[in-house]
């Protein structure tokens, strides 16, 4: 037996097969990093879902629940319309330039049809579900409060139309998931024909 | 040479027999009897075989609590209410384990604060320290797991607000966090999981770690209220001067620590079990409502500083992550603490008054912080949480200066410790 060892060849076969090694490991925890990604399951009840508005009052909330979500259909009066214009100067992003919504939702009182305002009613400070607070100087809130949403968790503060308010913890508007209006009093939300959410 | 001349060394009979084949006698030589603690170790020293004997507790509790336990969103909340009405002595089964996640809390808070008094993670014990740290982090993920398990509203919205956490992170933020609860929302899936970490994965990583941090401190020994070295001043024998052996001197206090301990923890069980709401949210005796958020939420009383910090900090430039990363620094930075503290000394008794006002200054901003966090943001609170958010970052980040400002008192060349 020789007693010649070639270093260089050992340090090459244990580098090769360490990196050998690394690359395996990689490709075996993909399937268990993988499994915790939504299922099938979890997806498909994740659908789009129909709404039906027929019945809802005007100055009513709707709340559904979408992906574990509540999603608010509110029938704003003509004074909610305008509860929503005197809250612009105390806002934030008052044009939603930095918040998520449709293009069609991207307007003042961001909503299509401004008579249905449709929102997912989740702070998007970190996800509570903010309360009706309609009522204009309602001074659980404050005594200027225009009327809006008010989130109980770490004070974050919404308008009629979900626009958060300057110095609140929330950093965007409420987020306006894609719906569309299938007939007059039933809206899909989920989708818009153009994408799914 | 065969097994006979094992035998002959190790001793005879069954014993003999054992420590020819594993090394019991030696292990136990080395940990237990003949390993040497100071002499002059006071009662701030009992904090870490507390803990020990609160892991205990939650290991044994929380098996029997999984034989009635159902991890599903369907079942969870009945399950819980089962174990506390049908289940033979399951309330109390299920009070230990709940006032026991609060306990453990509690030896671990006062076991890190000796730390601090006694610079007990200035070298060579930064290991022991960072260890120490890392089974600080599980314990967090364990009792943050733990607590979506009963599914009740608070369970669920606490979960929430944490896993949105995730969410802030720029780019991957959203996709992280509907990776981590495996649905669009905290579902059943989200609570299956948890139950399986809860109950597997976590606990086996505490243990290692346990093990870990017991290791490297029977390593290097454990230090004491002076900060000076034991092993610095050996006998012939090589036993420390300053050193006592762990059994039965250390063991025999520890026994004592554990029945007052006993005491306090049982008087809770036994008569105050939600502690106030402190303990167990009264939200949480309501089942989960992904539909509606409790009017006011306040993670467990061990998270209130920190969720203190998150909230203190407002959102600028269209994101919120500023307050996750305050939150998230204030546990990193404690990381860093062996190589930030500058004193010429280890223990407070040889320091400045300086150094004594700051870690009271620290002290204080803790609780504070930890009552704001638990307070709802509007008043005086928000303005607070925000003042001792900064008292609690200038403790660390100026250490490097103020740790080595002052007149510091000689520290003895032995422990100080009249015997009794």
């Amino acid at each position: 037996m020789s007693v010649e060892v070639d270093e260089g060849r050992r340090r090459l076969l244990a580098t090769a097969t360490a990196i050998t090694g690394v690359i395996g490991v990689g490709f075996a925890a993909t399937p268990f990093l993988s499994s915790w990604q939504p299922s099938a399951r979890a997806k498909a009840l994740g659908a789009p879902i129909e709404i039906d508005i027929s019945k809802l009052e005007v100055g009513a909330m709707l709340k559904v629940e979408w992906r574990g979500k509540p999603v608010w259909v509110l029938r704003r009066t003509p004074e909610m319309l305008k509860q929503v214009q005197n809250a612009t100067p105390l806002l934030l992003d008052p044009n939603s330039d930095a918040s998520v919504q449709p293009d069609y939702a991207k307007n003042e009182d961001r909503s299509a049809k401004p008579e249905y305002f449709v929102v997912l009613g989740v702070c998007t400070h970190l996800g509570c579900s903010p309360m009706s607070k309609f009522a204009a100087g309602d001074v659980t809130v404050s005594a200027d409060w225009p009327g809006g949403f008010y989130c109980p968790c770490h004070g974050s503060k919404f308008d009629l139309a979900g626009r958060v308010f300057k110095g609140v913890p929330a950093p965007s508007n409420l987020v306006v998931p894609p719906y569309s209006f299938l007939s007059d009093g039933r809206i899909l939300v989920g989708s818009d024909g153009s994408k799914a959410a | 040479m065969g097994n006979q001349n094992y035998e002959t060394t190790s001793g005879g009979g069954l014993w003999g027999w054992i420590n020819a084949r594993f090394p019991l006698d030696k292990m136990l030589k080395e940990h237990v009897t003949e390993y040497y603690a100071p002499k002059n170790i006071n009662a701030w020293y009992l904090f870490g075989s507390l803990s020990l004997f609160v892991l205990v507790i939650q290991l044994v509790t929380g098996i029997f609590l999984t034989m009635n336990y159902k991890p599903s969103s369907a079942e969870a909340f009945a399950s819980v209410e089962y174990i506390m009405r049908d289940v033979q002595w399951g309330w109390l089964i299920r009070y230990l384990h709940s006032t026991g996640a609060s306990a453990f809390f509690i030896v671990v808070y006062l076991h890190m604060f000796r730390g601090l008094l006694y610079g007990s993670y200035r070298s060579p014990r930064e290991l022991i320290w960072i260890f120490g740290m890392l089974i600080y982090l599980a314990l967090m993920a364990e009792a943050f797991m733990g607590y979506l398990l009963p599914w009740g509203n608070m369970s669920y919205w606490g979960a929430q607000v944490i896993v949105s956490l995730f969410g802030t992170i720029p780019v991957i933020g959203d996709s992280l966090a509907e990776w981590i609860k495996g649905d669009y929302f905290i579902s059943d899936i989200t609570l299956n999981r948890f139950f399986a970490l809860h109950v597997a994965a976590i606990p086996l990583l505490l243990v290692f770690l346990v093990v870990a941090h017991i290791l490297a401190l029977h390593e290097v020994g454990s230090g004491n209220p002076d900060g000076v070295e034991i092993k610095k001043y050996k006998d012939a024998k090589g036993v420390p001067l300053d050193g006592m052996k762990f059994h039965p001197y250390c063991t025999v206090e520890d026994i004592l620590a554990v029945a007052v301990f006993l005491l306090l923890f049982c008087g809770v069980v036994f008569f105050a079990p939600t502690f106030g709401g402190l303990f167990l949210e009264s939200p949480n005796f309501e089942i989960a409502n992904p539909m509606q958020t409790p009017p006011h939420i306040a993670p467990v009383w061990y998270f209130t500083p920190f969720y203190a910090m998150l909230r203190a900090v407002p959102s600028f430039a269209g994101t919120q992550i500023w307050g996750v990363l305050v939150m998230f620094g204030a546990i990193a930075v404690l990381f860093f603490l062996p190589w930030l503290d500058k004193s010429p000394v280890k223990s407070i008794r040889y320091k400045p008054a300086l150094s004594k006002v700051m870690l009271a200054l620290f002290a204080v901003s803790f609780v504070v912080l930890a009552y704001c966090g638990m307070k709802p943001p509007s008043g005086i609170f928000p303005l607070l949480a925000r003042i001792f958010t900064v008292v609690y970052f200038v403790f660390f980040l100026g250490m490097p200066w103020w740790s080595r400002m002052g007149s510091f008192k000689t520290v003895p060349d032995r422990v100080t410790n009249n015997a009794h």
